[in-house]
This record gives structure tokens, C-alpha cells and sequence, in this order.
């Protein structure tokens, strides 16, 4: 054994204990993995949060210092950004001018232009500022951010923004710094707005930045109440120089000093901003993103055969997360510092980490034998792969280490994340997926025992006898006929899977509750950001409570917070507090009181119409009130980016200007005056502001009408169908009980009226149809030709012999026989002949799929000496057998032992009556072009003209009775009781030698049927006959595609060639007698047996291709589409399985007592009968489309043959009368 | 790109289907009409061609902004004209190069006569468009000491990238003549003045490119095997049916 073979050895016991482990105890498992992710993932709580928003730090001015680059210990607060210096220092001059005294005689104009122009001669102050002392001579060149270029994409602004030269933006920076040029622009606001972008502009305009402060706080237009315009200088320094700026500051407050201003300027903030993602970096991010998508939809698309495919799903993609989320953790734990963007590289961690090894456990747990227990099914399933996996993960860890050698940092980090991704993920894989999966595997098999029970549940084992089903009818049901699907746990439908998604949303009414949820959310989140709303209030709160609110520098300003909540713009709670405005004609003064400042103190001394320009504590910090992308928009005009870097933003200067109404009429521009008084509404700015509202509001209600009227008529044009509501119009369907699935789905009615044929004295027996015709027989022997277009009755062949007898007759005489029975016999049969006979009138649900023995039972019976019953000869014929072919033909094997064994009894007395009767009974009947073959119980074959009702030939070479017949071109295959198989060929001499072919319409699969005309001379000679076909009576035969299939009671199936009926395969691999078998003209071959399996078998090589249990008791029949196979057994179960994996996919569970025949109208419609009516299956989703009921009568009469004919019509038997179902609707509806 | 792979073969599937429960129980349904075309040869390779050429396109777009990236700090405003920075005549090319790629592995696999089974699925692609993908992004975004380290690097990348997805002698041949002939391609351009890199460093260039046309030409091979595969698998069922 080499060391390989003993390692893997190793591994593979290794993994069967752990699987072992994992199912025995799941649910601590599961408990010890999540634990271990929580402790893995908590040092992930200290990594910052991903976000864009800017974060600040203040300092004071005095002390002041560039910090350096090396980080220092323990600075206590200071942030770890905070290093090195800034990318620049802002200063901001904050002027405030106003004319005053205002005059009524000034222009709306008059507001802002005069203000506006003092801009230039403040900039000169400003650029020409020296500071000299013994350092030397320092000036704003100097010491100002030198600019280059603008980036090529802004052309259009170069006009504006200041390009080679200092970084010194204002408004005087839209006419060029030139004061000539803003005197003879004619409408400066003009100007301003030229520059606006057009359309929705998100944060920084061009005049946010030039201004400094926010547009509408600049008050620079016409409608300006306050009389006050406001804008700042900024000016960007490369470098700090306190002296300089400090002399700068004394000299413009000297120049125009503000009162009434106490603005603080021992405060410094410094901003650093986060990377921003931009849209060129986002596509390809995002583009990683949905390759990451389509790879876990992919992968995770081949979870198969469990319980919950989305469960599973989700845990794999858990699976995976989380190890990544590990391994981050584990790595911070150790000190690495994530350096990588974890959004970046995120989705190629995933991709090599890969679901792989997840979807390699789950087939591999899936694929093994179902009977195991689940512990040792997980085991053996983990076990059978434990070597590919450990062999990929030391590859995929090999190749990592590979990449770990490239020196490379970002791929050294990656290579580092993506081991410890690995490692932890094999963890998980190992614990937390397997538990998943060893619960999903127990799930499943409850749910298949759940859905087995309702089966058993319907033989309730104390009770005798057939008088069960009688005596304890279920009463909840509300109409015995109805077919009703079992409670939603036992329903295992397969609907598609974008109605699951849509129903589990509408019923759990997901979609709401995240809006809601979401709307409460971003209320939240609106309330929290906004500027004047909870975060600076609880700042402020915070830091009133704070002992330490201004130790050093590091402490949060005292009065950063405060500001906004007691706004000092507030209209109404100035109002109150200021005494009420001095009356004035002018409706302006109005607004005075609005502007009476709660911050410094206002000058005592107000001419009632001066406009006061007042500092309040929100100047202070003007730029707060600005964009968080206003300084980064600025500064990559140039091609700097502010990402991951800081600035510094220095205390404002405020500069207060007052003019006079003379400068202001001075410096007007000629067109000033001749612009039309402005449209000023006399309502005041509070209405304004409300009639906006209310706009917006009718607005926003008129579209909310207009949105739900359209969805209203969306509806109505999509779904014309009143889903739910069992229509009135639909009476006949309210009569049972309306199929509704779990959902309260009811699928759409249509009336389909099946199309009685009536004529019959006594229960069908035999059902024959070529497409064309219809040919049925009844108990009595009478054969019935109808038009399977129409249902008229063509011919009628009456059985000669005794039992010509009217129908009443025949009755009258079973009546008179069952009663002299129970008379005269009671002591032979015994309580088992009166439980029959009781049995007999009314038939019990339990045992519809119990073939009629009616045929059997002679009714010359009460002339038989009784003796003869008490020892029935059972020397010269297989009575066994002959049940058992009644049982088979009836495609309802019986039930168990001791309902058969009366009935064994009588059929034994049965036998011998029909052997001895010279007219026997027809058991056996196929329909080809004009000709009925019928094989009888004496081993007669008689082939009859169908249209004129003539026995065209007969053939009596076999003595055993005929109990199967297949007729295809001009061949007679018959199997006999004696298990021996005849072969007959039908020769039919033309008189004028010509053969008519009538092609069957619309049917490729049928082989064209000679049709024989009246004058042809007819004669069946038996051209072969095996004798020893089966060692035991063959209970199914069937042929097609040249191929004669029968399967017997002997556990085999023999397939033979129809032209020389030379044997060529005897299939083995049932381990019961075979019940059920199909062939159709591909040469598929399909058996289901009586020990439960189904046998898929090619019948080219014999091979057998997929072998699968899917019954408990008898297959009862099967059917097969081009791609599934369906079947039903005795445990009322139909199955469906896929044709090429035999899998199953899914399987419906009926009534007790229903589904023993099947149909396949089209590829994706399926026919079950049941009791009394016929049912539709989508064969795709296994919906319930509908059921039909076939007559009004609601006695359990079942539906034992159906017949499914070219014209998308059933023919099903229905007690005595044949029934033709047409089903255009439901094609309609398919497709 | 891989959602309207998906969307076309669920309509491929559900087309079918619904033509086959139409038309009834005949023995050998007729197909419908997008099978139909789907078997048809010339019109499949159209098909294939054409969504490899949109593959490609979108490919080139996307990578060549991760290339822009490298070189440009921020971006002015209005960025996406940046997407569109480089020749108009690139990403065409790129498509043509792909769809060429695309159609010429699953030949070269039928003429050889061995038909390619490794990891034949859609995860697997997905898998390697996004290793690819992570290639160009290491390319761009990590620094290195040098070139020949670049080099070296994304050289063992782009064999790790055939190692796993690919596995095949005549995806390795293919792919390193193909990357040849593609950097000489790009060589005899730069030299005729007729395209020029944006980057400042023409060793750097020149140190990736070859790498970076190897992977692709495996990345898009893949692709081109897959599609290849659904055309396959009809003709194979209709062989089958006949």
C-alpha cells in the first residue's frame, strides 16, 4: 500500500466520522459555527464603516503646528488621517454688505449690485497684502496654492476659475476680477446663471464655489427681502503662516470692522475626505460585481434533489461570505491593517475562493443510496469526495503561496486574505454547511414519509373484510367524487419557480414591509443628516454633558452643535421675542422683524428701513452649510484630489459693508432702472414657502391617483380573469368542492361537458380506438362501434348465445341471483359471500381499482350444485392466473390477500362456467382500420367488421383464453392464460388487388392501418406460437415500433419481433410480477412491477438504463412523454420522473382509491381518472387544472380505462355508458 | 452580458417546450422555430459570433477604463467620455478578435477530434471572465517595483488561468500564437504612428500586453467552447431522434 493509497485511506475515514459527527448532532454545531464567526468577524468592529462623507477634527490656532508625518503614540484622539500636512489651508473672507439706509427710491437691483462690486477692491486689498517684519516680506503670492491648467474636459469654465496663479476664487471671478466688466454688464444675475449647469445639478455649482456659500443664502437676486447680499473670498494656501494671515485678518477688520461681531477664530477644522468612487471606477466594479452574480447563479443553479434549493443556496453563499468575513477578522486580529479597497477585491476573493467544493458535497450526499440512514448517507457522501476536495485545496493553496512569492504588497495582502479565506472556509465548509445540509437531507426524507402516510393511513389494519371503506367514510369531505388534494404538507406541486417567488410575496406581503421599512429607514436617515436636524442637536446635547467639552484641542467646539438648533434665521420664534415691528407704509418692512438676530447683540439704534447685517453663530462655520464635495469638486477642477487627504480650514474674517443709497445709484448700470419693477408677490415669503407646498402636494397626490389608476388598468388589461373568485357564472363547478392550492389559487374554469355514450347494458369491459373508431364491450358481450368525431353509435354487435338479453333482463337476473344466493348459501359462503354480495350494488371507494369480477361470475351460478362450490376443481386451470389477468387487464392489481381470496373462490366456480359455456366472454379486444379482433375466454379469436357488424374470420387454434391482444399492421399477437403467445397473421385477399390506406389523421405515431373493404375475403392463420413465453400467465402485452413486449407474472420481460416473433431480449431486473408496461415508436421501454420499481430499458441493446423505486405496492400503469415518465400505483401516488436521469421530479399524491388510469394528451397535460371524473394535470408545474365530472350521479363509479384518442379527446369508461371528454380549453390555455 | 446568455437559453428551452406541448402527441415533435434556427448552422454561428463580438466590445470597454484609471488621478465631471478616450476603432477590434477567438477553439477542438470536457460549464466561464477581469485589474491598480516583475507576475498568472480553466494543449498553443501575432499586431501600429499609448511609461505597456492577450484569448475560448456546447447538444439530440 503505498503512502498515497494509505493517506487517502486516512482522509476518507477521517471525513466519514466527521459526517458522522455533523448529522448526530446538528443543531450544537451549528451553534458552535456561528459562534465562531461572531468571534471571528468581532475585530471586524473596528474598522471604519465604508462611506464617502468627510470626517473633521478641530485644533486650535494658537499652538498651531504642521503635525508630522510619523505617526505618534498615543495622541488620544487625534486621528490616524491626521498626519503630515494638509493639501491646503482655506481661508475664507465672509463679507456682508448691505446699502443702508434703504430708500424707496432704489431698484431691486440696488440689492446686490453695489455690494457685489465692492468684491473688487476688497481682492485688490487682499492680493496686495504685505506682511513684513524681521523674517522678512511675506505676500499672498507667496504664500497661495499655485494652480495650473484646468483639466481639459472644463474648457468652458477657464473664463472663470483662475488658471496659473494663485487659488483665490469670489464672485468677482465671473467678470474676470475686472471691475469695468461688472460695470457694464447690464444684469450681473444673468451672468450668474449663465454659468449654472442645466438640468438637476447635484452639489457643488460653479456659483456655490465662487460664492462660497450656499445659493440661496447668498442673496443675490431680485427678491431679496433681507436687503443683505453675503459671499465669501477664499483663498487657498499652500502654507501656514500665522503672522501673515494674522495681519491679513487685522487689517480687513480694520478696514471695515463689524460691530456687532463676535465671531470665534481660535478654531481650525481640518476635513479629510474618503476616497469617492467615482463612475469610471464604479463600471468596472460593477462589472466584477455581476460576474460575481452570474458565477453564484450559475453554481448555485446545480443544487439539486434537495429539500430546499434556495436554502441551500443561501447557505453556500453564507458559506463563503463568512469565511471571508473570517478571514478579515482573523487578519486584523494579527495586526495586519487592511490596506486594500475590500469592495475592490472582495469579488475575486470570492471567485477563488469558489462554491465549489460546496456543490461537489452536496451531489455527492445526494448521490447516495436514499435508503440509508441520513447520518451515514452525509458520511459517505462526505467521505467519497474527501480526497478531490483535500487534494483542490492543497492545489488552490499551492498556487496562492505561489502568488505570495511575487513580493508584490497588494498581491502579498491578497494572496494572505485569500489563504486565510481558504482555510476558514474549509472550516465552515466542513461544519457549517454539512450540518445545513445533513438538516435539508432529514427535511426531505420527513417529507416523504409525511407524504407516504395518508396512503397508509386509508387501511386502517383492525377492521375485516371489505366493509372498511363503507363503514367509516371520511365525513369532512364534502363530495365524494371530487377529487381533493390532500393538505398543503402531503402536496408536493412543483409550480414554477417566479410563482412561488410571487406568491411567497404576496402572501407574506414582503414587498410593503421593505418599503415601509425602507421609507422608515430614509425618513431616519434624513432626519439624522440633516444639518439643522437630530445629529447637531444631539451633538450638542452630547457635548453640553461632556466634562471635558473644550479641554485642548482635541474636544469637540462647545459651540459647533448649539448653533442650528436655536437657528437664528428662525421667523416665528424671533417674532414672538423681539417687540412687534414699528408700523411702516412700505409692505418690505415687513421682514424687518425677521432678521432681528438672536446672536450678538443688535444695534440699538435701527433706523426702522436700514437692513441689518448681523453674525450669528452659523457664519462661524459657513461652509458647513456647504456640499461635502465643494472643496474635493474644487480642487480636481486642478487634478488634485482630496481623496484620503486632508485639508485645513481656517477661521473666517467677516467683513461687514454698508453703503449708501447714494453709491448704490451710483455704481447702477444704465438698464438697471429700465428693467420692469420686479413681480414682488405681496404675500409674504411663509405663504410662498406653504403655496409650494401645497403645489407640490396636489402634485404629488394627483400622480399618486394617476399611478394607481394606471396600475388599476394594467391589472385589468393583464389579468383579465377574477383570480379567486369562483365565478358565478360557474355554477356546475361550485357543485364539488373548488381545487384550490395553498395559495388560494383557483385555476381558471372552463366548461368542458364530456359527451355521454350510452347504450351499454352493463359495465365496459373492453375499450378499443384507432383514432377513428371507437369499439367498446360490455359484461354482457356486446361490442359497440361509435364514432369517436361524434359518438354516434355505428354498429351494435350483440353476444349470440344465452346472454342476448335485454339489459333489465340481465340485471333482473343478477338481482335474482344474488339474492337466491344469499338465501339459499349462507352457510357454504359464509360471512365472506354476504361481505361481497353487500359489496357489490354500490361500489366501494376502496375498491374501484379492483377489477370488476363480475365477467367471472357466471350467472347460471344457482343452478350449480352447492357442493361444487365447497371443493372447487382447481385441477385442470390456473385460477390464479385468472384473477390475476382480471386483475392486470383491469389495470388494478388488488389490494392485498384477503379481499382476493372470496373472490377467488367465486372465480374458481367462475372458471369453470366460462371454459363450459360454448359462448365465452370477450376478454380481450383491439381495433385496426375496419377490423375489431376480439379474443375471447374459450381462446376464440374473432376479427369482425367494425362498420357492418359481420364476423369476417375466426380462428380457434388455442384452447386457453386470450388475455391480451395486440393488433399492429397485419399482425395478431395474443397471449394466452397458459403464458403462451400466439402470433396470427391476418391476410386479406382483394378481389381487385389494391390495398386502401387510410392514414390516421394527424397521427404520425400510427403505423397506416390497412382498411379492408366488404368484399375482401379475410383469414387469420396462427403463424407462430410460443409456447412457453413466460413460465407464468403474461399479464401485459403491448407493441409498437415492430417490437411485441409482454411482461409476466414470472418477474420478466420479454421483447420480441413482431415480423418473425423471434425473441430477443428477456429483461431481468424486476424483483415482483410485472404490472405495467410502455412502448411507444421511439423504443422507449418502460416496466413497473408489483415490487414498486420502474424499469427504463433501451430497447435496442437490452440494456437497462435507470432503475428507480418510486411506488409502496403495484405500479398500476405508466405512460411516457418525450421527457418524463409518468406512473401511478396502488398508493394513489402519480410520479413523475425525468425520462433521461430518472430522477423524479415530483410527485402528486390523490384520493385514496383514485388514479389507477392515465392518459397523455400532450406533452405537458396529463389525464388521471378518478371517481367519476377525469382530472388535468399541468405535467410541468403538477397544477391541478381541472376536473370533469362525468355524470350527475355522485356514487363512486370509477374510471378504470381511458383512452386517449388524436383529437385531443379521452374516451374513459364510466360504469356503463363511455365517455368522450373533449379538451380544446385546456390546449387553449397551455398554449 | 451572462444575463442575456441566460435569458437566451431559458428562451430556448421554454420556446421549445411550449412548441413541443403544442404540438400534441405526435411521435417526433416538430421543433420550434428557434430550435430551428438554432440547428441551422450558418445562423447558429452568426449567433455565436455576434454575442462573442458584444462580449468583446464590452470586455474592451470595461478594461480600458481600468487602464485609464492608472493614469488619471481624478476625473473632471463628465467622465464617460473618458470610456470612449482611446481609438473608436479599439473596442470593434477587440470584439472581432473575440468573436474570431470564440468561433475558432470549438473548430480546432472538432478538427482535432478531441472535444474539451474540463469543467464544460457556466460557472466555470463565469469563473474565468472574472479571473481575467481581476488579471487586467492587477495590471492597472497595483503598483510594482518594476516591469519585469509585472511581466513575470501576470505571466504566471495567465498560465494559472489555463491551468485551471483550460487544460488543453490546443487552447495553450492558440493562445500564446495568438498573443504573439496580437503584440506584434500592436507594435507594428505604435511604430507606424497610427495608435499611440496614453500611458507615460512605454516599457510598462509593453510588459503587460502580451499576458493580458494570452488570458483573453483563453478567457474568450472558454466562452466560445460553451456556446459551442448548446449547439452540440441539439444537433446531437437530433441526431439522437433521428
Amino acid at each position: 500500500m503505498t503512502l498515497r493509497e494509505r493517506l487517502r485511506e486516512k482522509i476518507s475515514a477521517a471525513f466519514y466520522h466527521h459526517g458522522l459527527l455533523c448529522a448526530s448532532y446538528p443543531v450544537p454545531i451549528i451553534l458552535f459555527t456561528s459562534a465562531s464567526i461572531l468571534t471571528c468577524c468581532y475585530p471586524l468592529l473596528r474598522l471604519p464603516l465604508p462611506g464617502t462623507g468627510p470626517v473633521e477634527f478641530t485644533t486650535g490656532v494658537r499652538d498651531y503646528t504642521v503635525p508630522s508625518h510619523e505617526p505618534q503614540g498615543d495622541l488620544g484622539e487625534r486621528p490616524d488621517w491626521y498626519r503630515g500636512p494638509p493639501v491646503a489651508y482655506i481661508q475664507q473672507v465672509l463679507v456682508k454688505a448691505a446699502v443702508s439706509p434703504w430708500d424707496s427710491s432704489l431698484v431691486p437691483v440696488d440689492v446686490f449690485r453695489s455690494p457685489l462690486g465692492r468684491v473688487f477692491s476688497l481682492l485688490e486689498e487682499i492680493r496686495n497684502h504685505v506682511h513684513s517684519d524681521s523674517t522678512g516680506v511675506r505676500s499672498l503670492e507667496a504664500l497661495c496654492l499655485q494652480v495650473t491648467d484646468l483639466l481639459p474636459g472644463l474648457r468652458r469654465m477657464q473664463s472663470v476659475l483662475p488658471e496659473h496663479g494663485c487659488l483665490l476664487v469670489s464672485p468677482g471671478n465671473y467678470w474676470q476680477n475686472q471691475r469695468e466688466l461688472f460695470d457694464s454688464d447690464p444684469d450681473p444675475l444673468k451672468t450668474i446663471q449663465k454659468h449654472e449647469p442645466k438640468g438637476l445639478h447635484t452639489s457643488a455649482t460653479l456659483r456655490d464655489l465662487l460664492f462660497g456659500v450656499p445659493g440661496k443664502h447668498t442673496g443675490v437676486s431680485h427678491y431679496n427681502r433681507k436687503r443683505v447680499v453675503t459671499y465669501t473670498i477664499t483663498v487657498v494656501l499652500v502654507s501656514y503662516d500665522t503672522r501673515f494671515l494674522g495681519s491679513l485678518r487685522s487689517r480687513l477688520k480694520q478696514l471695515h470692522p463689524s460691530a456687532n461681531c463676535s465671531l470665534r477664530d481660535d478654531h481650525m477644522v481640518h476635513v479629510h475626505f474618503k476616497e469617492e468612487i467615482g463612475i469610471a471606477e464604479l463600471i468596472p466594479l460593477v462589472t466584477t460585481y455581476i460576474i460575481l452574480f452570474a458565477y453564484i447563479y450559475f453554481s448555485t443553479r446545480k443544487i439539486d434533489m434537495v429539500k430546499s434549493k434556495w436554502g441551500l443556496a443561501l447557505a453556500a453563499v453564507v458559506t463563503v461570505l463568512s469565511s471571508l468575513l473570517m478571514s478579515v477578522g482573523l487578519c486584523t486580529l494579527f495586526g495586519l491593517t487592511p490596506t486594500l479597497n475590500g469592495g475592490e477585491i472582495f469579488p475575486y476573493l470570492v471567485v477563488v475562493i469558489g462554491l465549489e467544493n460546496v456543490l461537489v458535497l452536496t451531489k455527492s450526499v445526494v448521490s447516495t443510496p436514499v435508503d440509508l440512514e441520513v447520518k451515514l448517507r452525509i458520511a459517505q457522501g462526505l467521505s467519497n469526495e474527501s480526497w478531490s476536495i483535500m487534494k483542490n485545496m492543497a492545489t488552490e493553496l499551492c498556487i496562492i503561496l505561489i502568488g505570495y512569492f511575487t513580493l508584490v504588497p497588494a498581491i502579498q495582502e491578497f494572496c494572505l486574505f485569500a489563504v486565510v479565506g481558504l482555510v476558514s472556509d474549509f472550516f465552515l465548509q466542513m461544519f457549517f454547511f454539512t450540518t445545513v445540509l445533513s438538516i435539508d437531507i432529514r427535511r426531505m426524507e420527513l417529507a416523504d414519509l409525511n407524504r407516504r402516510l395518508p396512503a397508509e393511513a386509508g387501511l386502517p389494519p383492525p377492521k375485516p373484510g371489505p366493509l372498511r371503506p363503507r363503514e367509516a367514510p371520511p365525513p369532512p369531505r364534502p363530495s365524494p367524487h371530487t377529487i381533493t388534494l390532500q393538505t398543503p404538507a402531503f402536496r408536493n406541486l412543483r409550480l414554477p419557480k417566479r410563482l412561488r417567488v410571487v406568491y411567497f410575496l404576496a402572501r407574506t406581503r414582503l414587498a410593503q414591509r421593505i418599503i415601509m421599512v425602507g421609507t422608515v429607514i430614509w425618513i431616519g436617515i434624513l432626519v439624522y443628516t440633516d444639518p439643522a436636524g437630530l445629529r447637531t442637536y444631539l451633538a450638542a446635547q452630547v457635548s453640553e454633558q461632556s466634562p471635558l467639552g473644550d479641554s485642548g484641542g482635541g474636544g469637540l467646539p462647545p459651540h459647533l452643535g448649539v448653533a442650528p438648533v436655536f437657528h437664528a434665521g428662525d421667523p416665528t420664534s424671533t417674532l414672538s421675542v423681539l417687540p412687534a415691528p414699528e408700523p411702516t407704509p412700505l409692505p418690505e418692512n415687513q421682514s424687518q422683524g425677521h432678521h432681528g438676530s438672536a446672536g450678538a447683540g443688535p444695534r440699538p439704534q435701527v433706523p426702522p428701513a436700514v437692513p441689518q447685517i448681523t453674525w450669528g453663530a452659523e457664519d462661524e462655520e459657513g461652509w458647513r452649510r456647504l456640499s461635502f464635495r465643494h472643496w474635493p469638486s474644487l480642487f480636481s477642477y486642478y487634478n488634485i484630489t482630496l481623496a484620503k487627504r486632508y485639508i485645513s480650514i481656517l477661521p473666517v474674517i467677516p467683513v461687514t459693508l454698508h453703503l449708501s443709497p447714494q453709491e448704490a445709484i451710483e455704481t447702477r448700470h444704465p438698464q438697471d432702472t429700465r428693467h420692469p419693477p420686479p413681480p414682488i408677490p405681496k404675500v409674504s415669503a411663509d405663504l410662498q414657502t406653504d403655496l409650494t407646498l401645497y403645489k407640490v402636494a396636489a402634485l404629488g397626490l394627483a400622480a399618486g391617483v394617476l399611478l394607481v389608476l394606471l396600475l388599476f388598468c394594467l391589472y385589468r388589461v393583464l389579468c383579465p380573469r377574477n383570480y379567486g373568485q369562483n365565478g358565478v357564472a360557474h355554477g356546475r363547478r361550485r357543485r364539488g368542492d373548488l381545487p384550490c392550492d395553498d395559495y388560494g389559487y383557483s385555476p381558471p374554469v372552463s366548461e368542458i361537458s364530456p359527451l355521454l355514450l350510452r347504450g351499454h347494458s352493463m359495465d365496459i369491459e373492453c375499450l378499443a380506438s384507432d383514432g377513428m373508431l371507437l369499439a367498446s364491450c360490455c359484461l354482457a358481450g356486446q361490442i359497440r362501434v361509435w364514432d369517436a368525431q361524434t359518438g354516434d353509435c355505428l354498429t351494435v354487435i350483440p353476444n349470440h348465445g344465452l346472454r342476448r338479453s335485454s339489459s333489465s333482463g340481465c340485471w333482473e337476473q343478477r338481482d335474482g341471483w344474488d339474492s337466491v344466493g344469499g338465501a339459499t348459501e349462507p352457510e357454504c359462503l359464509g360471512s365472506d359471500y354476504l361481505l361481497r354480495r353487500r359489496s357489490v350494488p354500490a361500489r366501494p371507494t376502496l375498491f374501484t381499482d379492483q377489477p370488476d369480477l363480475t365477467p367471472l361470475i357466471d350467472t347460471n351460478f344457482t343452478c350449480q350444485p352447492p357442493s361444487h362450490l365447497a371443493t372447487p376443481p382447481r385441477g385442470g386451470f390456473d385460477f390464479g392466473g385468472l384473477v390475476e389477468r382480471a386483475y392486470l387487464e383491469h389495470e388494478s392489481p388488488s389490494l392485498g390477500d384477503a379481499p382476493t381470496l372470496p373472490a377467488q373462490d367465486r372465480a374458481s366456480t367462475a372458471g369453470t362456467q366460462a371454459t363450459a359455456d360454448w359462448d365465452s366472454s370477450v376478454w380481450a379486444m383491439e381495433l385496426r382500420g375496419n377490423l375489431i379482433a376480439a379474443g375471447r375466454s374459450s381462446g376464440k379469436l374473432e376479427l369482425w367488421d367494425a362498420v357492418e357488424g359481420s364476423l369476417r374470420c375466426s380462428n380457434e387454434d388455442g384452447v386457453s383464453g386470450i388475455t391480451a391482444l395486440a393488433f399492429l399492421n397485419n399482425r395478431i399477437v395474443a397471449a394466452r392464460l397458459n403464458g403462451s403467445l400466439d402470433f396470427f397473421t391476418v391476410e386479406i385477399n382483394k378481389p381487385l388487388g389494391l390495398l386502401q390506406y387510410r392514414g390516421a389523421p394527424g397521427r404520425g405515431s400510427m403505423p397506416p392501418s390497412p382498411c379492408y373493404s366488404s368484399e375482401d375475403v379475410i383469414s387469420c392463420q396462427l403463424t407462430r406460437s410460443v409456447q412457453c413465453a413466460h413460465q407464468k400467465p403474461i399479464t401485459v402485452l403491448r407493441a409498437a415500433a415492430g417490437r411485441v413486449v409482454t411482461g409476466s407474472q414470472d418477474h420478466t420481460v420479454r421483447v420480441y419481433r413482431l415480423e418473425d416473433s423471434c425473441c430477443l431480449f428477456t429483461l431481468q431486473g424486476h424483483s415482483g410480477g410485472i404490472t405495467a408496461i410502455y412502448i411507444d415508436q421511439t423504443m422507449v421501454l418502460a416496466s413497473g412491477g408489483q415490487d414498486g420499481a420502474i424499469c427504463l430499458w433501451d430497447v435496442l441493446t437490452g440494456s437497462r438504463v435507470s432503475h428507480v423505486y418510486g411506488h409502496r405496492g403495484d405500479v398500476t400503469s405508466l405512460v411516457c412523454t418525450t421527457s418524463c415518465v409518468i406512473s401511478s400505483g396502488l398508493d394513489d401516488l402519480i410520479c413523475i420522473w425525468d425520462r433521461s436521469t430518472g430522477i423524479k421530479l415530483y410527485s402528486i399524491q390523490q384520493e385514496v382509491g383514485c388514479g389507477a388510469s392515465l392518459g397523455v394528451i400532450s406533452e405537458s397535460l396529463l389525464v388521471t381518472g378518478g371517481q367519476g371524473c377525469v382530472s388535468f394535470w399541468d405535467l410541468n408545474f403538477g397544477d391541478l387544472l381541472q376536473t370533469v365530472y362525468l355524470g350527475q350521479s355522485s356514487d363512486g363509479q370509477g374510471v378504470r380505462q381511458l383512452l386517449v384518442l388524436d383529437n385531443a379527446a379521452i374516451v374513459c369508461d364510466f360504469g356503463s355508458e363511455l365517455s368522450l371528454v373533449y379538451v380544446p380549453s385546456v390546449l387553449e390555455k397551455l398554449d | 452580458m451572462s444575463l442575456t446568455l441566460t435569458a437566451m437559453t431559458d428562451s430556448t428551452v421554454t420556446g421549445g417546450q411550449q412548441q413541443r406541448s403544442g404540438s400534441g402527441q405526435m411521435s417526433r415533435p416538430s421543433r420550434g422555430p428557434y430550435i430551428s434556427v438554432i440547428t441551422n448552422r450558418t445562423t447558429n454561428l452568426v449567433i455565436r459570433g455576434t454575442m462573442l463580438f458584444s462580449v468583446g466590445v464590452f470586455l474592451a470597454l470595461v478594461l480600458n477604463l481600468l487602464q485609464v484609471q492608472r493614469n488619471v488621478t481624478l476625473f473632471p465631471p463628465d467622465v464617460i467620455s473618458s470610456i470612449f478616450s482611446s481609438a473608436w476603432w479599439v473596442p470593434p477590434c477587440c470584439g472581432t478578435a473575440s468573436a474570431m477567438i470564440g468561433l475558432l477553439y470549438p473548430c480546432i477542438d472538432s478538427r482535432l477530434g478531441e472535444p474539451h470536457k474540463f469543467k464544460r460549464e457556466w460557472s466555470s466561464v463565469m469563473r474565468c471572465v472574472a479571473v481575467f477581469v481581476g488579471i487586467n485589474h492587477a495590471s492597472a491598480k497595483v503598483d510594482f517595483a518594476n516591469n519585469v516583475q509585472l511581466s513575470l507576475t501576470l505571466a504566471a498568472l495567465s498560465i494559472g488561468l489555463w491551468w485551471t480553466f483550460d487544460r488543453s494543449r490546443s487552447g495553450f498553443g492558440l493562445g500564446i500564437g495568438i498573443a504573439l501575432l496580437a503584440t506584434l499586431a500592436t507594435q507594428l501600429l505604435v511604430y507606424n504612428g497610427v495608435f499611440q499609448y496614453t500611458s507615460p511609461d512605454f516599457l510598462y505597456i509593453r510588459s503587460w500586453l502580451p499576458c493580458i492577450f494570452f488570458a483573453g484569448v483563453i478567457t474568450m475560448g472558454n466562452i466560445g467552447r460553451q456556446l459551442a456546447l448548446y449547439e452540440y447538444k441539439v444537433v446531437q439530440e437530433k441526431t439522437h431522434q433521428d
